[in-house]
């Protein structure tokens, strides 16, 4: 899960990492209230949204009266804001920070993930911030200085140090950056984040004053598993954020993912799910969707799960596909047959049932009457559901 | 024996009275595994389907001589589950339980460190459907009656990619001698490579199918042990060349985060490490029974 830029600055700055003043504001006025209230004489307006590429999409604006804080503000409330990460339609704005600008002498780059290979949590720091790290790893990954943190040890101090003298951090502020480094580290393991960035991690000018370190931007995103130890976490999520098709099927404990086609799917398993999509897309089609029902989906689950892929006005056709293993074919058969009856399903659906009760699931359907297409295969499935929704596209009178 | 289990296995259930253990508990027993009893704290005394119910697991694996466990205890308190079986001394334990923190994970693993390489426990996944060596027994929540007992060693992080894996050979006549699920989390208890080693020196199996997936580095792993010392054939596929970058796909685990990590990428490292890989999810078993075709044409008639 992913919160929020002022979010993840008020969780690090809780844990003793320093952030510039600012505050959150709903609405123009309070962004033009919360500057004064800040005082000085240059501001930051930024869009809080989530996704990364923001000040290149004019989401990120330095101001140096009240009266243009007003001005941005005004404009970037309720507008979408497009950057390279958000996808075309865009994320809402309706959440601004108002922040205190900053003297900068130096970017850095700080973050924290999990190391899957090692088995580890691993820092990662970079003498070169407020670049794309993704960009920075692939193009000069020697710029990059790897930390594997043993989870029971914790980030040691000699190995914040050693970080400090790597990212050449002047000699006096090495105490500071020992403390930043171990906070954030803290910070992630006890909230049990699944990535921590400072990006960038800045020193400030010293022409106002001592240079210290401060964190310019910050991106939290936290296991989705572990929300159940995490309610104050947990309440931070934000659905405005997020795709309305996936809150949806999110909301009734479905695994969806939302894709760009127009077939829609239903399928138990994670890994037949994505084998599903890749099978529609080397028959030529386009998936809407990944997923998953799980094990032991009941008729009213199947028919909930309908639901979220019918609820994609870009569906043409669908395929259910379930090999059950803890499921029941009977009972997924059941739920279609039900979804027939509750929903107007105006679209094509092909039905592949394998595994458990697979028979009298079969029968289910066959018994129904009902204009459901059946495949014994994955392949045939796939081919079955692919020409029904190019054949709806030449009826609606679209070009297949 | 095939790897893992086999029908002498004594199997002990860790929430074995709660309504999924038991479930498939009964399901176990029915196809053959030894179930001796089960573990859940505070019903100690009590039996369930004619085995005994203990307080902890060093009192069950001393009572019953167990040597293996599945785990079915709810996320938060799975991990936990998992170390009092490596410390009541158990050496397989299959965890089934989806939605188990990382970081308990990692903690799960470094805790298993304390024990010598050769009396560590085996852990395969969580987030698995278990291993079953058909015709033997199960330990695990798959459907017994589509695996057909036979030579092919079956790894995969997917469970149902894994039956359907299993139907398809057994459409073709063709069994598998152990199938073991890895998991789809990202912190597992073995990799691919770990389940290579163990059916490249069992001698019941002649070829080996891997079943991966989007994200993380544990099939290009595999890949290179493969290439390095494997001298059975191994086939295998890669679901998710539909998935989006950056997304999730259902399994914690399956996404692709980093360089190498895409379907498209893995496709590729295998088949420079010699790997068959199938084109589709549904000629796994086409794919499988070619190659082992061509193995009897280049052996030869004995």
């Amino acid at each position: 899960m992913d919160v929020h830029e002022y979010q993840a600055k008020e969780l690090l700055a809780r844990y003793g990492v320093p952030i510039p003043r600012g505050g959150v504001v709903y609405s123009p006025e309070q962004a033009t209230y919360r500057a004064k209230e800040l005082g000085g004489s240059a501001w930051v307006v930024k869009a809080q949204v989530h996704a990364g590429g923001r000040g290149e999409a004019g989401g990120v604006k330095v101001c140096t009266t009240d009266r243009e804080v007003n001005e941005v503000a005004n404009q970037m409330f309720g507008s979408r804001l497009v950057t390279r990460q958000s996808g075309p339609e865009g994320k809402l704005v309706y959440r601004l920070y108002v922040e205190e600008a900053s003297r900068i002498q130096r970017e850095l780059y700080f973050g924290i993930v999990v190391d899957r290979s090692t088995e580890r949590i691993m820092v990662v720091g970079s003498r070169e911030g407020g670049v794309e790290i993704e960009e920075l790893a692939e193009l000069r990954p020697e710029a990059l200085v790897r930390i594997s943190v043993e989870p029971a040890l914790g980030f040691l101090e000699f190995q914040a140090r050693e970080l400090a003298f790597a990212l050449d951090i002047p000699y006096e502020l090495v105490p500071q950056a020992v403390h930043v480094f171990r906070s954030a580290y803290r910070a992630f393991r006890d909230l049990d984040a699944a990535m921590v960035e400072i990006n960038p991690l800045v020193i400030t000018d010293s022409s106002a004053g001592a240079s210290e370190l401060v964190a310019l931007d910050a991106k939290m995103s936290f296991d989705d598993n572990a929300l159940f130890r995490h309610l104050e976490i947990a309440e931070l999520r934000d659905r405005s954020q997020e795709d309305a098709r996936e809150s949806h099927a999110a909301d009734r404990g479905l695994a969806y993912v939302g894709l760009d086609g127009d077939i829609g799917c239903m399928i138990n398993g994670a890994g037949l799910a994505m084998a599903t999509l890749d099978m529609i897309q080397l028959a030529g089609g386009a998936p809407a969707n990944f997923l998953d029902i799980g094990g032991g989906a009941s008729p009213d689950r199947v028919l909930k799960a309908f639901r979220a892929v019918l609820n994609d006005q870009n569906v043409t056709a669908m395929l259910v596909n379930i090999f059950a293993g803890i499921n029941r074919c009977d009972w997924v058969a059941q739920g279609v047959v039900d979804a027939f009856a509750a929903i107007d399903v105006r679209i094509p659906v092909v039905v592949r049932l394998a595994g458990t009760h697979v028979e009298e699931g079969r029968a289910i359907i066959a018994a129904s009457g009902l204009p459901i297409l059946t495949a014994d295969t994955l392949a045939e499935a796939a081919e079955l559901v692919v020409t029904a929704a190019r054949r709806e596209k030449v009826l609606d009178g679209h070009p297949a | 024996m095939a790897i893992l289990l086999d029908a002498q296995t004594k199997v002990l259930v860790q929430g074995f009275t709660g309504r999924i253990g038991s479930f498939h508990a009964e399901e176990m027993i029915a196809y053959g595994t030894r179930v001796v009893g089960g573990v859940t704290p505070g019903r100690g005394g009590q039996s369930l389907l004619g085995r005994p119910v203990f307080n902890t697991m060093k009192e069950a694996v001393v009572a019953t001589g167990a040597t293996a466990s599945i785990v079915f205890v709810p996320p938060p308190f799975a991990a936990d589950a998992i170390m009092e079986a490596a410390d009541a001394g158990i050496d397989y334990c299959v965890c089934i339980t989806d939605g188990i923190p990382t970081q308990d994970m990692m903690r799960v693993k470094r805790y298993m460190r304390r024990y010598r390489a050769e009396s560590r426990m085996r852990l395969t996944g969580p987030n698995c459907a278990g291993t079953i060596t058909p015709g033997a027994a199960l330990l695990g929540i798959m459907p017994g009656h589509i695996y057909l007992p036979g030579r092919i060693g079956i790894i995969g992080r997917s469970g149902t990619l894994g039956y359907e894996a299993a139907s398809q050979l057994k459409a073709l006549g063709i069994g598998v001698s152990t199938s073991v699920g890895i998991g789809g989390d990202p912190v597992n208890g073995s990799s691919f490579r770990d389940i290579l080693e163990l059916f490249e020196a069992d001698e019941d199996t002649d070829a080996v199918v891997m079943i991966g997936e989007i994200g993380g580095g544990q099939e290009a792993e595999g890949a290179a042990y493969v290439r390095d010392h494997m001298t059975k054939p191994v086939i295998a596929y890669i679901a998710g060349l539909a998935a989006p970058k950056g997304r999730r796909m259902g399994h914690a685990g399956a996404i692709v985060s980093a360089a190498g990590e895409s379907a498209q990428e893995k496709v590729e490292i295998l088949q420079s490490c010699g790997i068959t890989v199938a084109p589709n999810p549904s000629s796994m078993g086409v794919t499988v029974a070619e190659v082992l075709a061509r193995r009897m044409d280049a052996v030869g008639p004995r």
